[in-house]
C-alpha cells in the first residue's frame, strides 16, 4: 500500500517539475492537469473522497479546459 | 542573481512548511469539537456523511460565504469579458458526425451523474460542489465536441439567481421557524440513510449543484464566446 502511494508521489513530483520546465504552454498545462490528477488519487487513498472528487473534476478537468481556452488566445511557445 | 534569490526565497518557504507540519501530531486524539462531529453528527443532523453535516450544518454559514466568492468571480470574469467588443462570428467548422453523436450521447449521462452525486450528497461522498463541478464539465464536453449548441445566457443567469435565493430562503426560514440562528435546520430530519432525510441539507446541496453548476458553465460560455 504504502509502495503504491510512493510511486504515486514520485510521479507527481515528476510531473510537477515537467510542467515548470516545459517550454511548450500546452505539455505544461498537460503535465499540471497531471499533478491534479495524482493529487486526487492520492486524497482517496488518505480516505477523503469529498476532496477527490472535488480535486478531479476541477482541478483536473475545468482548470486545464480554462488554461487551454487561454493558451488559445495567447501564444503557445514560451519566449 | 534572480535565480539564487528566488532558490533562497524557496528554501525558506519550505523550510517554514517543514516545521508547521512537524508540529502537527498524525494520529493524535481529534479535538473537542471534532470528536463531538464523529460521536454526534448523525443524530444532531440525520445526514449520513458527517463532511456533509459539517459542511452545511454547522459550518452553513461559511458555505455561504464560499458559494459568494464563486459568484463574484464569475461576475467578476464577466464584466472583464463585457468591455470587450464582440468579434465577428467565425465560421466554425462543424464537428465530425462521431464526435457529434459521441457528444450528444455522453452530455446527459454527464448530467444524471453530476445530479446523483448532489442529490445524494448527504449520504454519500460528494455534494453540490463536486456535482456542479460535473455538470459543468458536461457543458464544456459539448462546447468542445459540438461547436453549433450554445445555452443561453439568460437561462443561466435565471437558474443561478433562483438557486442563490433558493439557499438564503431556506436559511431565512429556519431563523423565522427556529429562532436561533441562520440555517437552522427546521425539517424532520427522517430516517438515517434514506434518501429523504437530514432535514434542509439535500434541498440546499441541490440549490448549490445548481448554482456552481450554472455559475462555471457560464464562465466556460463567455470564454468560449471569445475565443
Amino acid at each position: 500500500m504504502i509502495f503504491i502511494v510512493i510511486i504515486f508521489v514520485v510521479m507527481m513530483l515528476a510531473a510537477a517539475i515537467a510542467a515548470s520546465i516545459f517550454k511548450d504552454l500546452m505539455s505544461a498545462v498537460i503535465a499540471s492537469c497531471l499533478v491534479s490528477l495524482i493529487a486526487s488519487i492520492l486524497f482517496y487513498f488518505l480516505q477523503a473522497p469529498d476532496v477527490a472528487m472535488a480535486e478531479a473534476a476541477i482541478g483536473a478537468a475545468l482548470v486545464t479546459a480554462i488554461f487551454i481556452i487561454a493558451i488559445r488566445r495567447t501564444k503557445r511557445h514560451e519566449e | 542573481m534572480r535565480k539564487i534569490v528566488s532558490l533562497i526565497l524557496l528554501a525558506i518557504v519550505a523550510l517554514g512548511i517543514a516545521l508547521c507540519v512537524m508540529n502537527i501530531p498524525f494520529g493524535a486524539p481529534k479535538t473537542k469539537v471534532g470528536n463531538h462531529y464523529i460521536n454526534k453528527g448523525r443524530e444532531e443532523t440525520g445526514a449520513a456523511n458527517i463532511v456533509t453535516s459539517v459542511v452545511l450544518n454547522y459550518r452553513g454559514f461559511d458555505t455561504l460565504g464560499e458559494v459568494t466568492v464563486l459568484f463574484i468571480a464569475a461576475v467578476g470574469l464577466s464584466a472583464v469579458l463585457a468591455t470587450r467588443k464582440k468579434k465577428v462570428e467565425k465560421e466554425i467548422e462543424p464537428s465530425s458526425m462521431i464526435l457529434n453523436t459521441g457528444c450528444r450521447f455522453l452530455f446527459p449521462l454527464i448530467l444524471f451523474f453530476g445530479a446523483y452525486i448532489f442529490v445524494h450528497g448527504h449520504l454519500t461522498p460528494g455534494g453540490g460542489f463536486q456535482g456542479g463541478a460535473i455538470i459543468a464539465s458536461a457543458f464544456l464536453l459539448t462546447y468542445l465536441g459540438c461547436r453549433g449548441r450554445r445555452v443561453s445566457e439568460r437561462r443561466i443567469k435565471v437558474t443561478e439567481s433562483l438557486s442563490g435565493l433558493v439557499f438564503i430562503v431556506v436559511g431565512l426560514l429556519g431563523l423565522a421557524v427556529g429562532g436561533q440562528y441562520f440555517l437552522n435546520n427546521f425539517l424532520p430530519k427522517g430516517i438515517l440513510l434514506s434518501l429523504f432525510s437530514a432535514g434542509i441539507i439535500p434541498i440546499i446541496y441541490i440549490a448549490i449543484g445548481f448554482k456552481v453548476g450554472s455559475e462555471i458553465a457560464g464562465i466556460i460560455d463567455k470564454l468560449m464566446e471569445e475565443s
